[in-house]
């Protein structure tokens, strides 16, 4: 077999040598940090876009929150202008009745004076006619002026027993 | 029928002499750098574009970059990466030499003993010079498992130095039969087509199951030669 031919040898381990070196020479060198770059910027690009993804999933959730809160606030700020309008328009309201209350006491108050004046004059007018109807009568009956006094507190007795 | 050993040799083309040693420019140098030229173009043309979506050839040279680095990953560990072009190299040599031999007539310098050996001497005397220069004298442990009964010594220590010492052979003596035997088997084959001519189409049919059968042989012992390469270089870093 030329396999084992050691003429062959010498020739064989030289251009070996020779050829191996120069492809572990220029897969060193050229090769392999070209095929490493390549993955490498792979590997980066694909981390880049990872990142980039979870950033923009963070800005995200930030924006939901963002409007989340400010939903809030602002419905908050919206229950607080309802409860300080209620409120004021409760004062108000009960303010206005209270002055109309304080009116129209006054005017009950008043009323009641007037019926009160008015009832006087009535009770004093009865009793001018009772006295004048009693003196006629008197001097009808009797015939002469009856006794002034005693008419007066007769007139007045029977006004107390009709209750006035 | 032709001679099938007559595939095997050596044809001087370019006579070279230097002090007295030949080293003519011959048949199998010519494949060698073929080889050598083959493997540069292609994983040199092939990330020119340093797509990041890779096309067909980029991500074939991407799948053996990553082969091997995975290989001297999970074989060796991190420690091993400084020998990955070396190992990136071996591999790529041995597979191109096994595959170029493939093409019909040309010439397989994987098929020759010496080629074998030169390369697996290379890788022996590099794992030797590693194992000593990480480990010092502690290195000789390798010949002496820890913790065996010292009594042994006698029993296991030739048998690990000879071991130890077979690695070169049998490493290089694997690729050189394989190829060996895979080419005498296609040309006893090839022959018998040619001899037997109508009928030879059943040598036929049995010579394309063997040429499918060939280039797996092809790749499965360019991976054998690298992945042993490999284990050495382990037992080198963090002995046993």
């Amino acid at each position: 077999m030329p396999q084992f031919d050691p003429a062959f040898f010498a020739p064989q381990l030289f251009w070996l040598a020779v050829t191996f070196i120069t492809l572990y020479v220029l897969m060193a060198k050229v090769a392999l940090p070209k095929i490493g770059a390549v993955l490498d910027e792979r590997q980066r690009k694909i981390d880049d876009n990872l990142d980039k993804a979870a950033q923009l999933k963070a800005e995200a959730e930030a924006a939901v929150a963002a409007y989340e809160k400010a939903l809030s606030e602002s419905r908050a700020h919206a229950h607080s202008v309802i409860k300080e309008a209620s409120e004021r328009l409760a004062k108000q309201a009960e303010e206005r009745t209270r002055e109309l209350n304080a009116k129209l006491a006054e005017q009950i108050k008043a009323g009641e004076t007037r019926i009160a004046a008015a009832k006087d004059a009535a009770l004093n007018n009865v009793r001018e006619v009772a006295l004048d109807v009693a003196g006629a009568t008197v001097a009808r009956l009797v015939g002469g002026a009856a006794d002034q006094a005693k008419l007066e507190a007769a007139v007045a007795a029977a006004l107390k027993e009709a209750g006035q | 029928m032709a001679n099938p050993i007559e595939q095997f040799k050596i044809k001087p083309i370019i006579p070279l002499e230097v002090g007295g040693v030949d080293i003519s420019f011959t048949n199998s140098a010519v494949m060698m750098v073929i080889a050598v030229v083959l493997v540069t173009a292609f994983l040199t043309l092939s990330v020119r574009s340093r797509a990041l979506v890779p096309g067909r050839w980029q991500s074939m040279a991407e799948v053996f970059y990553e082969f091997i680095a995975g290989m001297l990953r999970e074989n060796v560990g991190s420690a091993g990466r400084k020998y990955f072009p070396f190992i990136f190299t071996l591999f790529m040599f041995v597979l191109t030499g096994n595959l170029l031999g493939m093409v019909p007539g040309a010439f397989t310098y994987t098929s020759h003993v010496i080629v074998t050996f030169g390369m697996a001497i290379v890788v022996f005397i590099g794992v030797t010079i590693i194992g000593f220069a990480r480990h010092g004298t502690h290195f000789l442990r390798m010949f002496f498992p820890e913790g065996a009964p010292i009594a042994t010594a006698v029993i296991l220590v030739p048998i690990e130095v000879i071991s130890y010492f077979s690695r070169p052979f049998s490493l290089a003596v694997r690729l050189f039969a394989n190829m060996t035997v895979g080419h005498i088997i296609l040309k006893v084959l090839g022959g018998f087509v040619v001899a037997l001519g109508v009928f030879g189409v059943v040598p036929f049919a049995f010579l394309g199951a063997v040429t499918v059968l060939e280039f797996g042989i092809a790749m499965l012992q360019a991976y054998v030669f690298t992945i042993l390469s490999c284990i050495y270089l382990h037992d080198a870093i963090h002995m046993h």
